[in-house]
């Protein structure tokens, strides 16, 4: 049977507090201790469940905190070994566990695949069998629809240029091969190989870059909402959220105190993270001193800053402005309604040119210049999403990902002074690999190519 | 009335490349085999261009002989020069190519099958097969003769109701107007076989005293001996050079003034030509900006005079085909003795064969070769071979022998016609092999010769030399990989010679090889030598070593298609039970008939799922049986 390992989200999209992230298959255990921080899972009893973090191999720094389920096979689902990672609800969480699964080596799954193991396994009986490729069809169905409503035009015109580019650089290599008299093509040199090489990698590693601009976009910009006591910050997120349709309110959760709000200003999808904790620990700075509350507020892509019209300002707004010196935020002086003794000149200098807004929550003014101004911090940053070809789809960026590795290969040979025909075998794979992204995966192609290039014959 | 003519085991029709490998091999096998050819003066004739081999197809030979088969040993006595190609590349696509002596490798094959035992070699034309309850039996001749078999090969090349075209002059005939073989087809498709049409085409040929080779450029073979077959001990070292010339302005001009009475052009509907080897017509059309073409003249053999002009394939009438060669540098004053053609023929859509050459629909007949819609010598020569072992395989009690991609070049050119079908000549081409790197013309022994001595198709001797280089192979990597080399002044000097970084610190002798600059011959100067190990083993432990991480990769995509090859579709699956599957899906697989779940996999119009849900369905089949 198939031996190779593989995962998926297996909890619904969205829904839940918790989300799961499964694995089967013979390296289901090893891949899963390998990024997990607790117990040493290899030796893990099976069927027991073991409280951990997930740790991102890149940056070693922890992902999620996991509760993770060790099944050894026969007895399971599949009667292959199988892991469960139980994942905090909402999909930010999940992905980026799935992600980490995915990064060693680990296949995503096809539509139904757990099931068909298991049948394959003879987990399921006969009367069963009906109802699984019923489910394979229509979950295959369901999953192409929804990575090509996923596909931007763009992303499939950009791929087939790619495509392009790298069958003219093979065919040209093939022809070398296959005709070795044929003069009217120059010999293809590695130097040539590498610029050709270079230029794909360079722009699919952009894509790669640009794929994490756009999970901002479908997960929101993570804000937060920083002051001290008693200035309306409660009131701001209760504000926004009642101002726009919240997208989906997640209820705090019973391992972690999270309060996550989900809300679209003016077409920029905001998270509304309680990162430090808005609601309990108001004296953040006082509590956790300057330079760990920039460390926390850094992990926002935006901060709300809110201040007291009424109050002057004090030593601890101060620490605050040195906590987000350099980030993006915005200030939003609240509570004008009340006689003014905040000395806005002075705001405005420590602000250093980021918006300050003035605004009263309670008389509902100011709100609509707040939101202008994110939508402008927004749009002025790196992110813009004009002239955005975004891939979003995570088996396409696991394609993009696998592209990426056969071309750093194709390149290493080249490096080592490999022939070029041996160079060219990753070339075509990463070409293949390309083609699974726009469904395009004939083997036809290099042929014609081929004959449409070159004039060749006897 | 038609006479009793004796019993065979196998009758292989013709005596082209496929048909003398198929009739040799069932031959060997133990199989009493019958060879019918129209003309017993044109065995293994070459009716296009004068050579053997290249890129893919010489690796293809040299897979022949290791099965035990004849092109390589006939080429290798009979060539007037031999080249390796692609000596600056890397070991996968390097290739040996022949140039033929046309007349003799028809007279040293003809004695090779008259001294084959087992194999009966006559002059006759079948007209149809004889069959009984939907199996063949054997064949009648047109002179009535009735001979019985249990297998029948079919290898009629492009005979089958052959046309000649030349300008708007058009005959039924076979290659170089020999009888074109009308009955049999009319035969095969009254049996309810699918036949296409195809085309190809051939140049003229000149006499060489008419050519002014100073205007030329010289082509010579390589100095250095080589040979295809793992036997030839013997070179040929008095070798021909060949010719290289080009086209210009004035023959595109004068092809493009006459392209409407060229037969090709006319406007008449024909059948499909091969893109890979164009008519000068159809280069000038597709490529019209290029300025020139290049035409080489290539020897017909040694005592003959007639030149083969490649590059100049065509249809044109024959008074342009003389003003066309005229202006060509070289050729300005050459006299044409045969002018070039195109021939139409009918081929067998072989999609209709399982992958051991058998027609699905009609047990004990096969077909091999050009009938099948390919184009070559080589392709031809490895069909017939397989064929020629699948029918013996039936008599001697032998399972059916079915390479597959990673085994073979054979294996792939199989597994294409009969998975994917063709829409036109097919031709081997390196990049049709996803496995290349391990399917190298160096090691096509290592790969095949063990099975063709289980087929009885390989002499004790030669399957004692095979065994003895296996062995050295291994032993000399073993040994490398112990030996120690340490940073010294002749290392050093090596590498820097080779223009590689010094050695920092002792390594083993094996790691050394990995090395892209180092050979096994400079590795030799820096460590104790091992005796006097053949100049073959050295290279192979050469590639081995330093193709080691490639061949790895490889070898681990090789064994997930393995796996898909491994699942068997039962010969009774039913398609439209299974209701998973799409509609054309079931329509391809009902007509292929894939004997793998990998093999359908491969069909076009077959989707992921749809291999998934048949994966499942046979599964299901299973666990019924053992439930019944």
């Amino acid at each position: 049977m198939e031996t190779d390992t593989i995962t998926a989200i297996s909890t619904p999209v969205g829904e839940g507090a918790i989300s799961i992230v499964r694995l089967s298959g013979s390296a289901a255990i090893p891949v899963t201790a390998g990024v997990f921080q607790g117990k040493n899972l290899h030796d893990a009893e099976t069927h027991t469940i073991h409280y951990g973090k997930i740790i991102d191999p890149e940056t070693n720094e922890a992902a999620e905190e996991v509760m993770v389920t060790i099944m050894r096979g026969p007895k399971t689902f599949t009667r292959e070994d199988v892991v469960e990672i139980n994942c905090h609800g909402g999909m930010i969480a999940v992905n980026r566990v799935l992600e980490i699964i995915l990064e060693q080596g680990v296949r995503i799954a096809e539509p139904g695949e757990f099931t068909k193991r298991a049948f394959l396994h003879g987990r399921i009986d006969l009367s069963q069998a009906e109802a699984v490729m019923d489910l394979i069809r229509s979950k295959t169905d369901k999953a192409m629809s929804v990575a090509l409503k996923q596909m931007d035009g763009r992303l499939s015109q950009l791929i087939g240029r790619l495509r392009q580019q790298l069958i003219e650089t093979v065919a040209h290599v093939e022809v070398n091969i296959d005709y070795p008299e044929y003069d009217d093509v120059e010999e293809m040199s590695h130097e040539m190989m590498r610029t050709q090489t270079q230029e794909v990698h360079a722009e699919i590693d952009h894509l790669l870059e640009v794929a994490k601009q756009g999970k901002i976009l479908r997960e929101g910009l993570s804000t937060a909402i920083i002051g001290r006591p008693n200035v309306g910050k409660s009131s701001l997120m209760n504000t926004l959220v009642q101002e726009n349709k919240a997208i989906v309110t997640e209820v705090p959760g019973t391992t972690r105190d999270t309060i996550e709000e989900y809300v679209n200003v003016r077409g920029v999808p905001l998270r509304l993270v309680d990162t430090a904790g808005i609601r309990e620990t108001e004296d953040m700075v006082e509590k956790i001193g300057v330079d760990r509350s920039r460390k926390v507020l850094e992990e926002s892509d935006m901060i709300l800053f809110v201040l007291n019209y009424n109050e002057e300002l004090t030593e601890e707004d101060k620490k605050l402005f040195e906590a987000v010196r350099g980030l993006d935020y915005i200030v939003m002086v609240n509570k004008s309604d009340l006689e003014q003794k905040l000395d806005l000149t002075k705001v405005n200098q420590l602000a250093e040119g980021k918006p300050v807004i003035t605004a009263s929550l309670i008389k509902e003014k100011g709100i609509d210049e707040l939101e202008t101004a994110i939508a402008e911090t927004f749009f002025a940053g790196d992110i813009d999403t004009g002239d955005m070809t975004y891939v979003s789809n995570i088996r396409h960026i696991q394609l993009l990902k696998q592209a990426k590795q056969s071309l750093e290969d194709a390149m290493s040979s080249l490096d080592m002074e490999m022939p070029l025909d041996i160079v060219q075998i990753d070339v075509t794979r990463t070409w293949e690999f390309l083609g699974e992204i726009i469904g395009d995966t004939a083997s036809d192609g290099l042929i014609d190519q081929l004959f449409s290039q070159f004039c060749l014959g006897k | 009335m038609v006479y009793d003519a004796g019993r065979y085991d196998v009758i292989v029709i013709g005596a082209g490349h496929a048909g003398v490998e198929a009739g040799v091999a069932a031959a060997k096998m133990g199989a009493k085999t019958l060879m019918l050819t129209l003309n017993l003066d044109m065995v293994a004739f070459m009716p296009c261009n004068p050579s053997l081999g290249g890129p893919a197809k010489g690796i293809v030979v040299r897979e022949v002989d290791a099965l035990g088969g004849v092109m390589a040993k006939v080429i290798d006595k009979t060539y007037i020069q031999m080249r390796m190609l692609n000596t600056r590349k890397g070991p996968a696509v390097q290739a040996l190519r022949a140039q033929a002596d046309k007349p003799l490798y028809i007279k040293e094959m003809k004695h090779v099958l008259e001294n084959q035992e087992n194999l009966t070699l006559r002059q006759g034309m079948v007209n149809e097969l004889i069959m009984e309850d939907g199996v063949c039996k054997g064949v009648v001749t047109e002179t009535k003769a009735a001979y019985y078999a249990e297998s029948v090969i079919v290898t009629t090349g492009t005979f089958m109701r052959g046309k000649v075209l030349m300008g708007d002059l058009e005959y039924e005939s076979g290659p170089n107007n020999q009888r074109a073989s009308i009955k049999l087809s009319e035969n095969l498709e009254d049996l309810g076989l699918d036949l296409t049409r195809f085309k190809t085409g051939t140049p003229p040929r000149v006499n060489s005293h008419s050519i002014d080779y100073s205007k030329t450029e010289m082509q010579p073979g390589d100095e250095k001996p080589q040979c295809f077959s793992y036997e030839t001990t013997e070179f040929i070292t008095d070798q021909i050079p060949c010719w290289l010339t080009y086209t210009n302005e004035v023959t595109h001009q004068l092809i493009n003034d006459n392209l409407s009475s060229s037969a090709m052009y006319s406007g008449m509907k024909r059948g499909t030509g091969p893109r890979y080897c164009p008519s000068i017509e159809d280069k000038i059309v597709r490529f019209n900006d290029k300025p020139r073409h290049q035409i080489f003249l290539e020897p017909e053999g040694r005592d003959t005079e007639e030149v083969y002009v490649q590059g100049l394939s065509t249809s044109l009438p024959e008074d342009i085909q003389h003003d066309m060669v005229k202006t060509v540098p070289g050729l300005e004053n050459a006299e044409i003795m045969r002018g070039g053609y195109a021939i139409e023929y009918d081929a067998v859509i072989p999609t209709q064969l399982w992958p051991t050459m058998e027609l699905k629909h009609i047990p004990g007949l096969f077909t091999a070769g050009q009938i099948n819609g390919t184009s070559g010598y080589e392709e031809a020569a490895a069909q017939g071979i397989m064929a020629g072992i699948n029918a013996g395989a039936k008599i001697v009690g032998k399972e059916p022998l079915i390479l597959d991609r990673s085994q073979a070049y054979i294996g792939v050119l199989i597994d294409d016609l009969v998975t994917k079908g063709t829409k036109e000549p097919y031709r081997l081409l390196t990049s049709r092999a996803e496995y290349r790197l391990l399917l190298r013309h160096d090691n096509a022994d290592l790969r095949l010769t063990e099975i063709g001595h289980d087929y009885g198709l390989i002499t004790e001797e030669r399957y004692d030399q095979f065994v003895e280089k296996q062995r050295l192979v291994e032993q000399e990597k073993k040994r490398l990989g112990k030996l120690i080399i340490k940073p010294g002044d002749a290392v050093q000097q090596m590498l820097q010679n080779a223009n590689g970084a010094p050695l920092k610190e002792a390594v083993k002798a094996y790691d050394m090889l990995k090395r892209p600059e180092v050979t096994y011959d400079m590795l030799e100067h820096v460590i104790e030598t091992n005796g006097d190990l053949p100049d073959i083993v050295k290279k192979q432990v050469e590639i081995q070593v330093k193709y080691e991480g490639y061949i790895k990769k490889a070898n681990e995509q090789v064994d997930r298609m393995l796996k898909m090859e491994s699942k068997k579709i039962p010969d009774d699956i039913d398609y439209d039970d299974i209701d998973g599957i799409a509609f054309e899906a079931k329509e391809k697989l009902k007509k292929v008939r894939p004997l793998s779940v990998g093999q359908a996999s491969r069909i076009s119009g077959v989707n992921p799922s749809d291999v998934s849900i048949l994966l499942v369905y046979i599964e299901q089949g299973k666990i019924a049986r053992v439930a019944n």
